[in-house]
Order: C-alpha cells, then sequence, then structure tokens
C-alpha cells in the first residue's frame, strides 16, 4: 500500500481538563468512524500531535488502551506548538498521528506487583500504565502508586487521584517538594527518591516504573536498587527531541538506539548499556 | 546477469539527449552558475557541464528536495480539510551526469527512509529517477571513494555508467537496471555492440587511505574519546557538511501559514546544529559541538552499519570541500583508525 507516512488523522478536541497551571487534558476522537474502528495502541507508545500552520509536537498517549473510542494527551504549555495546543478550545480539530515506539510489556507482567513512582508532569505517560493494570486488576498483585510533584496546585489528575485513593487495591502516596505544601496538604512532604526510601516498597516478585524529571530519576534508580529491585524490574521511559517519530529524522538517538523505535521504554539494564547522551 | 556492455559515440550523446526530451523525460544534469556546477533541469545538451571532478551540490535533492511539501490543509466554518501530496504524480526524470559516488550514495539515503516504516514520498520519487553515472576520469585530494567500498568506476546504484574512453574519445555504456533497458530501447540505434573494453586504464587513480571496517571497529570503543574534542575545535556549526552530502537525511518538520490556508513541509536539517536535539525544558543531549560532531561520524561509520547494514559514506570528499573552517574528515577518519586506544 502506498500511503504518506506524515499524513495526520484528524482529531476533534471532544473535551479539556484543566490539570494544573499549565497543563491540560484534551480527549480527541477521530473525525473519520474508519480510522477510529482501525486505530490501536499500547501502554507506552506516543504520537505527534499537531495545530496545522502551527507545527507538531511529540508526546505520550496518556490514556488506557483498555478505553476504546478516544485518546487522551497531556501536556504542559511550554513551546510553539504547545501554546498553540493550549489556545484550542472543545470542538476544535488537530492532527494527531501514531502510535510510535515500544511499549510497556504488560502481558510479561501478568502475577507481579506493580510499583508506579512518578514526579511533577511525568505522570501521564504511566497513566496510560495505570489504567491499562487496574482495567485488568485481576492480572496483578498489589499495586502502589507514588507520585509527587513541586507543590500541591502541581500534581496533575486530581480528580483521578482521589479515585486511586479511594480504592481498596490501591496504594496510592502523594508528596510534594518541602515547601510546596498547603495548610490542608495531607500527604507526604519530601522528594520523590526520600519518600520512596522512606515507604520502602517490597521488591519481591515486583516491577518498578519510574517516569519524571532527570534529576528525580537519577536519584530513584539507586533507592529503588538498595530495596533489592534487580536492574531488569526497572522501567522507565526516555524522551528526546523527534520529529517524524519512527527512525528517520535524525534527533532522539542515544548512540545507535533510536528512543522513538528502540523505546521509548527502557529497562534500567537497557539504560545502563547506552551511552551518557540523553 | 552479465552486464550488457554498449559503445556510444562521443557525438551520440547528444542525440540520445534529445530523443529523451523527445520522449517526455525531465532531465537533470549539472550546470555551471556563478562558478558553482549544480544539478538543474536542463533545456539543452550544450548548457550541461564537463570536466568538474565534482559538482558543489550532490544529487540527492532529486529525490530528497530540501524542502517537501507534505501536505495542504486549508480551514473552512465548517472544520479543516487536509490533503496530503499526491504520492502518485512524480514526473520522470533523468539524473543525468551523476559521479559513482553520489550514484552509491543513494542506496545509502534509501537505506534511511526505507527502514521499517517505508517513506513512500521518497521512494516514490526515486522510483521515477533513472541514474546516468559517468565515470571519473579525475579526482582531487578530497576523494576518497576507494576507502568506503567505491571506486572511479563503480557500477552500484547507476541504471546505465557511462565512462568516456580517454580525453577526446567515444563512451563506453554500461547498461545495468531494467531502467537502463527501457532508455536503450528508446534509442537502440545509438547504443552499438562494444567490443572488448577495458574500462580501469581510464578510470582517476584514487589510493586507498583507510579501510571503514577499521574505524568501524575503532569507533565501538571510541564514544568517550577526547579526539573529538580536538577534532571538532574549528566547528562552527553551520551544517554545510550536511547539506553537500549525499548521505545525510536529518529533517526537520514545519508548518507554513498563510491565512487560513498553509502547508506541512519535510526541509533539511542538520545534527551539527546546536537546537538539533535541544529539548522544549532547555536540557540539550547533545549539548557541545564535539558530542555532535562525534553523532556526525558516528552515525555514518557506526550506527548505520550496525543498524542498516550500510555506511553512510561515499568518499565524495563534498563535507570537506564545503566547511569554512577547512576540517577534513578525510584526515579525521585516517586518525581515527591510527588513533591509541
Amino acid at each position: 500500500m502506498t500511503e504518506n507516512i506524515y499524513m495526520p488523522y484528524l482529531m476533534k478536541i471532544d473535551k479539556i481538563t484543566y490539570e494544573a497551571p499549565g497543563v491540560k487534558t484534551f480527549m480527541l476522537k477521530f473525525i473519520n468512524e474508519d480510522d477510529q474502528n482501525r486505530f490501536t495502541f499500547k501502554a507506552g507508545q506516543f504520537g505527534e500531535y499537531s495545530v496545522y500552520g502551527v507545527g507538531e509536537s511529540t508526546f505520550c498517549i496518556a490514556s488506557s488502551p483498555t478505553r476504546k473510542g478516544y485518546i487522551e494527551c497531556t501536556f504542559r504549555q511550554t513551546g510553539k506548538v504547545t501554546n498553540a495546543l493550549s489556545d484550542c478550545e472543545e470542538g476544535s480539530i488537530i492532527g494527531f498521528r501514531g502510535p510510535y515506539g515500544n511499549i510497556f510489556p504488560l502481558d510479561e507482567w501478568k502475577g507481579k506487583s506493580l510499583l508506579f513512582i512518578a514526579g511533577g508532569i511525568a505522570l501521564p505517560p504511566m497513566r496510560c500504565v495505570i489504567w491499562n493494570a487496574l482495567d485488568l486488576r485481576e492480572n496483578f498483585n498489589e499495586v502502589t502508586i507514588i507520585y509527587g510533584a513541586r507543590s500541591v496546585k502541581d500534581l496533575v489528575y486530581k480528580h483521578e487521584l482521589e479515585d486511586w485513593k479511594r480504592r481498596k487495591d490501591v496504594k496510592l502516596i502523594t508528596t510534594v517538594d518541602p515547601g510546596g505544601e498547603s495548610p490542608d496538604w495531607k500527604g507526604e512532604i519530601g522528594f520523590v527518591p526520600t519518600i520512596v526510601e522512606k515507604i520502602a516498597p517490597s521488591s519481591v516478585n515486583t516491577i518498578a516504573i519510574v517516569c519524571g524529571p532527570p534529576v528525580m530519576i537519577k536519584y530513584t534508580f539507586p533507592v529503588l536498587t538498595k530495596l533489592g529491585f534487580a536492574d531488569d524490574t526497572i522501567y522507565t521511559t526516555l524522551e528526546n527531541r523527534m520529529k517524524c517519530g519512527f527512525g528517520k529524522c535524525g534527533r532522539c538517538n542515544v548512540g545507535k538506539v533510536y528512543v522513538c523505535k528502540d523505546g521509548p521504554v527502557f529497562t534500567l539494564t537497557q539504560l545502563k548499556d547506552l551511552p551518557d547522551e540523553y | 546477469m552479465s552486464i550488457d556492455k554498449r559503445l556510444i559515440r562521443k557525438d551520440s550523446l547528444e542525440k540520445l539527449f534529445d530523443i529523451l526530451k523527445q520522449n517526455n523525460k525531465t532531465i537533470y544534469a549539472p550546470a555551471s552558475k556563478n562558478g558553482k556546477i549544480s544539478f538543474k533541469e536542463a533545456e539543452s545538451y550544450s548548457g550541461i557541464s564537463t570536466g568538474y571532478i565534482q559538482t558543489a551540490q550532490s544529487s540527492k535533492e532529486v529525490a530528497f528536495p530540501r524542502t517537501e511539501l507534505i501536505l495542504d490543509y486549508s480551514k473552512n466554518k465548517d472544520g479543516i480539510s487536509v490533503k496530503g501530496i499526491d504520492l502518485n504524480n512524480f514526473p520522470e526524470i533523468i539524473l543525468w551526469g551523476v559521479r559513482p559516488c553520489d550514484a552509491m550514495g543513494i542506496g545509502e539515503l534509501s537505506s534511511i527512509f526505507d527502514w521499517d516504516n517505508k517513506d513512500e514520498i521518497y521512494n516514490n520519487r526515486l522510483s521515477h529517477v533513472t541514474v546516468f553515472g559517468f565515470s571519473c576520469s579525475k579526482s582531487d585530494e578530497y576523494c576518497f571513494c576507494t576507502s568506503v567500498g567505491g571506486d572511479p568506476g563503480n557500477t552500484e546504484g547507476s541504471d546505465i555508467l557511462f565512462t568516456r574512453l580517454g580525453e577526446d574519445g567515444d563512451y563506453l555504456a554500461e547498461i545495468l537496471t531494467d531502467k537502463g533497458s527501457a532508455v536503450l530501447s528508446i534509442a537502440p540505434g545509438l547504443f552499438e555492440k562494444a567490443g572488448e573494453i577495458k574500462k580501469e586504464q581510464y578510470l582517476a587513480g584514487v589510493p586507498v587511505r583507510f579501510k571503514r571496517e577499521i574505524v568501524r571497529e575503532r569507533l565501538d570503543q571510541f564514544f568517550e574519546s577526547e579526539q573529538w574534542v580536538e577534532q571538532s575545535l574549528k566547528c562552527l556549526g553551520c551544517g554545510a557538511c550536511a547539506y553537500v552530502c549525499p548521505t545525510c537525511a536529518c529533517f526537520d518538520i514545519q508548518d507554513e501559514a498563510h491565512g487560513k490556508t498553509g502547508s506541512r513541509v519535510r526541509c533539511w536539517d542538520s545534527c551539527g546544529f546546536s537546537q538539533f536535539t535541544i529539548h522544549t525544558s532547555g536540557h540539550n543531549p547533545r549539548n557541545v559541538q564535539s558530542q555532535r560532531w562525534s553523532q556526525r561520524i558516528m552515525h555514518k561509520f557506526s550506527y548505520m552499519p550496525e543498524r542498516l547494514s550500510v555506511y553512510g559514506c561515499t568518499g565524495c570528499g563534498r563535507c570537506s570541500r564545503a566547511c569554512p573552517a577547512d576540517m577534513n574528515i578525510l584526515d579525521q577518519l585516517i586518525s581515527i583508525q591510527e588513533a591509541a586506544i
């Protein structure tokens, strides 16, 4: 079949949710029903979202593949495209092409406990996996989520955090950086790696998934190692600048590894094999 | 299949040109403008440059234009309509006068556009291009095709390879592909049966200066090398090397808006630019020029062989000729081969 691999699907913004200062979630629906019926993806994959006349921007699909008929993305307003996206209203039409990249191997994790550790705006790539796992809850043992942000107002998905807190089958720990707490804050206060160390989740038959700013990841890995997590049970996602999403434009490679094709999901074992250029 | 070897009289090339024009072929050939020779659409045979060692730009632009339309859009009261580039309407092109290094580069460039996700814009354009290679009878100190798997009479990538038999001689025409045979069938009278011809005696001598396999092996332990800093001290990050390279494929995707209509285009980019990999946060994985220079060499001599089973350099020497800071890739590759690790 001859097709233009750069052609986006046309998507209608069905719903906009304000998450945190500068952070919004779009629920997107396919304009063309055939596109919607054909489209499939798996947890961990990403896409190129575009505002026509402004450009494309790369982020993960933040909704779970178990939720059919739409996809969601969560982004922070920072650059040209995310500012233009932020100006869009419900009913606006944007472009989306994808899904690209590899996946979190949820099938391989059956019967295991899952430990999610996220910081700030890095909860979206993990939200996809969290809901995917919770929608197939019987497949997994314990589910623990440790989520931190700079301040209370920077925590994203506040309603879902409430949901997860109420659920008996999820252990949720939220934290904010020292000084970021509000007077009525009931969660933890401290940086994510410190809280992980304090909570000391068990590494027995457990997979740890870590997403966050580089500095959080850097200090969280050694804590997990100390808790007994083997390198190949620790997963993260890398986020490099991309244009194409499929290994041609030349930007995202770390050594011979293409984040867009070989990633974005990597185990710590794989990360340790990469040159320090990400 | 043994190669169909034919002889074309020196006066017959012009006739071939005219016949191809009569058959509605678009011909791109080297032409001189402001002292630089580049591939341009040729209206007449007399406008074609000869005697050049190398064109200033490679011929890649014919299949991978500097700016390529991806789609057009138009916003209206009902929403938006989007139309992708027509993939079935590319012109039939004869690419005339391609040096063997550029012809070999087409395969290397194609490997990037054609692995896994197939880039059909590129593929379809290329499928309409017939490559007329012209062997080299001259070379200069920047040429190093023989060190990277090529040679001045290399047939790889050409549909027909023409070799001039002496300074004022006739041409040997090696018909190498179906596209080449199709040209032969348009003008059969011009392609005479050739006797036994040894073309090597008419080719430029390009000494082998290093072995690319050894460079590749060296690079496996070279990522952290101090040599990248030393090699790239002069680098201005201007990207000229990437723009003239026959195998560089790095690109950007940009939107161009004009009121309610506009287009999305793909345009050439360079791994040498300081902002090429910068994140929105300001974090830049390749933060200094030595990392960017290392990426350029590693990509061509380590990552491409590993991932795509081809090297990304044809020894055309253009990057060295074009560099405003006089960096010489040949010298650098030799020093990588000879470096103590």
